[in-house]
């Protein structure tokens, strides 16, 4: 892949005029909107058949700063704002920017649903393993005995993998990469983007302000070999035992498939009701 | 355009059927609901039809979800709508909030239930009427309509769709659960009868540039809807006309809410709509809305009957509230009652608006039962 410069790719997508971004030196963020934007001009989409949702939280800003269409909701309901997006006007491609807090807990429900109804939007899922904007609480994704200031002693709770509860939800594509690993991450939002369905590409993405400080990495770098630490590959995963992936995040592409989509599906269910009705053959 | 229902003639059905089919006459393209209780019906209508008429009715997770996609449906230009009772409502009002700040046509059906909480899932009740005005937190107004009969259901329903579009805002039409599950006559209009609104699209890409401004001075900023080219971000945080958010200055957001609430504020008359009966000579004015009116209706006739000069006021539009309309007919009169199916909701609006010019009695009942006429000329005649 030949990579363009990154003004390049600012200059062509970003809205100058909400500029700077609202993100802190060090947020992940900016590099998963990177990836999304570079993949998108590879795949050279049509920026005004778009629409970018999302949700509330740092993650679910990005819409703010991208010169698409753009629907910036309330917490954790991108997923069913993206539904009706969808199917009242299937010719657009839905983009949903989410945090881990705004998908998994108050969104949850629509996550699941979404999946399940294999809804077609391509999903970009920041999680940074707290809930960066309202400072630094506890999130399903909060890895045990790490802190956030609901949990300051170390949190008690299992946490959720997003991109397992997507493959057993029924989604089409399912990857996860910490924003460390580019240039897979702009190949999974490639082929997520082309794919119909639901796609989801995960990020580990580094909080040093609410997250990071709160667990003696302060800065990106630390973060990053954090996730150095604890992530595994999936092929290397699949011959470990399950003792030793104790705490660890598996990455890769955990799911490549080609279900009906829910729009497919819709149409399909037009035709059957005309059919039933005597109104086609 | 073919209907799957006959159209252009009379047909004996219920309040929840006829909004669906007035919906669909209205244009409406969307449906998202959640099923409950005395509202299905909307709902198992639409889900006939919809797919006829290359619509969309599907079935959401939850109330939340629901409205969600119909704004979502909305913003591509589909006119859209849901339909709940209490508790579904109470779900929905962070999202309604949503479509007031983001100026969302859409309508919103609440066929009321007794509550609070789940309550009298079956029973009717007009426990709503505080919730679908000011459920959903922060100064804002939306428009409330009531029916009290099926044709009425009907009828509001369209009109419903016709002020949404019209004021790009998000319409409650609340009925009752007499209303939905009553069946009636119904005239069904041929679409060349029904008067039809649709919101004002951006002329061009200049039109497009200020999406929630005012560029034609009434308040209403035409709507770029998505996929056309002019890369709207829409936001629920306080946003400049632009709609690019601007969260912390005072003066941004006073302009914002002063609009969105002045735009349905200056064409109060126009929305506000009612019908009176025997009320030119009255000196006792009956004030209710949606099935009590039938009720009170018949206690006007029994009350002439008895010497007494009392009238109706049935209001068909709850908010935006014309409280000079009400000043005007208090100082008519020498008393108000309000017969309503809680403990005094309308009351406070109608209290409000009689400014102390006449005495205002509330005439409170809860449990399920429409008030009898009796009922109601007992206790005017004390
Ligand atoms: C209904 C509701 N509850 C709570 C909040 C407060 N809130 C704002 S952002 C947020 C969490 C964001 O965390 P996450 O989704 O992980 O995104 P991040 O900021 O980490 O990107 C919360 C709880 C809200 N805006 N709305
Ligand atoms: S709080 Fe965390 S997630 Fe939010 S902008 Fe700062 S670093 Fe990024």
């Amino acid at each position: 892949m030949h990579l363009k410069s990154a003004y390049e790719i600012r200059d062509k997508y970003l809205r100058k005029d909400m500029l700077p971004t609202i993100f802190c030196p060090g947020c992940g963020i900016g590099s998963a909107l990177q990836y999304t934007l570079r993949a998108i001009d590879d795949l050279n989409l049509d920026p005004d058949s778009m629409v970018w949702v999302s949700g509330i939280g740092c993650s679910s800003r990005v819409p703010g700063f991208v010169n698409f269409d753009g629907l910036h909701t309330t917490h954790g309901r991108a997923l069913a704002f993206a539904t009706g997006i969808k199917l009242a006007n299937p010719d657009l491609k839905v983009i949903a920017f989410m945090g881990d807090g705004d998908a998994a807990a108050i969104g949850g429900n629509h996550l699941i649903h979404a999946i399940r109804r294999n809804l077609d939007v391509t999903v970009i899922l920041i999680n940074n393993f707290t809930y960066g904007m309202t400072g630094g609480q506890v999130a399903p994704t909060t890895p045990k005995g790490l802190r956030g200031t609901t949990a300051p002693y170390g949190q008690f709770e299992n946490p959720f993998d997003i991109a397992g509860l997507a493959v057993s939800a029924g989604a089409n594509y399912v990857a996860r990469w910490s924003v460390f690993n580019y240039l897979q991450g702009i190949n999974s939002i490639k082929k997520a983007l082309q794919k119909e369905g639901f796609t989801l590409v995960e990020f580990l993405s580094p909080c040093p302000i609410s997250f990071g400080r709160r667990n003696r990495m302060k800065t990106a770098p630390e973060l990053l070999r954090w996730y150095q630490k604890i992530t595994v590959p999936l092929a290397k995963a699949r011959k470990m035992k399950p003792e030793e992936l104790e705490g660890k995040v598996v990455i890769g592409e955990f799911v490549d498939r080609d279900r009906p989509g829910l729009v497919r599906e819709y149409e399909a269910y037009k035709r059957r009701a005309k059919k039933a009705m005597g109104w086609e053959e | 355009m073919r209907y799957p229902f006959p159209v252009g003639k009379s047909d004996f059905i219920q309040g929840d059927e006829a909004i669906a089919r007035a919906a669909i006459l209205a244009g409406c393209r969307f449906y998202a609901g959640y099923p409950i209780t005395p509202a299905s019906e909307i709902f198992e209508a639409m889900a006939l039809y919809m797919p006829l008429v290359d619509g969309v009715s599907i079935q959401m997770e939850d109330e939340i979800g629901s409205i969600a996609a119909v704004i979502g449906a909305s913003w591509t230009g589909a006119k859209a709508m849901t339909a709940t009772s209490g508790p579904g409502f109470s779900l929905m009002q962070e999202n309604l909030g949503y479509a007031v700040m983001t100026e969302t046509p859409l309508v919103l059906v609440d066929v009321q239930r007794g509550g609070p909480s789940t309550g009298q899932p079956t029973l009717a009740s007009q426990g709503d009427i505080m919730q679908a005005i000011w459920g959903t937190h922060g100064d804002h107004s939306l428009i409330v309509l009531s029916p009290s009969t099926v044709q009425e259901a009907f009828d509001f329903t369209i009109r419903a769709f016709n002020l949404a579009e019209k004021y790009r805002t998000p319409v409650v039409l609340l009925a009752d659960a007499e209303i939905a599950h009553m069946r009636e006559r119904v005239y069904i209009p041929e679409p060349s009868e029904i008067e039809i609104v649709n919101r004002r699209l951006p002329a061009g890409e200049e039109d497009a540039r200020l999406p929630f401004g005012d560029p034609y001075g009434d308040g209403v900023p035409p709507m770029p809807i998505f996929g056309k080219g002019y890369r709207t971000y829409v936001t629920g945080l306080t946003h400049d006309e632009r709609g690019r958010p601007r969260t912390v200055e005072a003066e941004v957001h006073e302009r914002l809410i002063r609009r969105i609430i002045g735009k349905l504020e200056r064409n109060r008359k126009a929305i506000f709509s009612y019908d009176e009966f025997m009320l030119e000579d009255a000196d006792v004015a009956i004030v209710s809305t949606g099935i009590v009116s039938r009720s009170v209706l018949r206690a006007v006739k029994v009350l002439r009957e008895r010497g007494v000069k009392a009238g109706m006021l049935k209001l068909n539009t709850i908010w935006p509230f014309d409280f000079e309309m009400i000043e005007e007919l208090a100082e008519r009169v020498e008393r108000i009652y309000v017969p309503e199916m809680n403990l005094g909701q309308l009351y406070h609006l109608v209290r409000e608006g009689a400014n102390g010019k006449a005495g205002v009695e509330p005439i409170p009942k809860i449990g399920g039962e429409v008030h009898t006429p009796m009922e109601i000329v007992e206790r005017v005649v004390g």
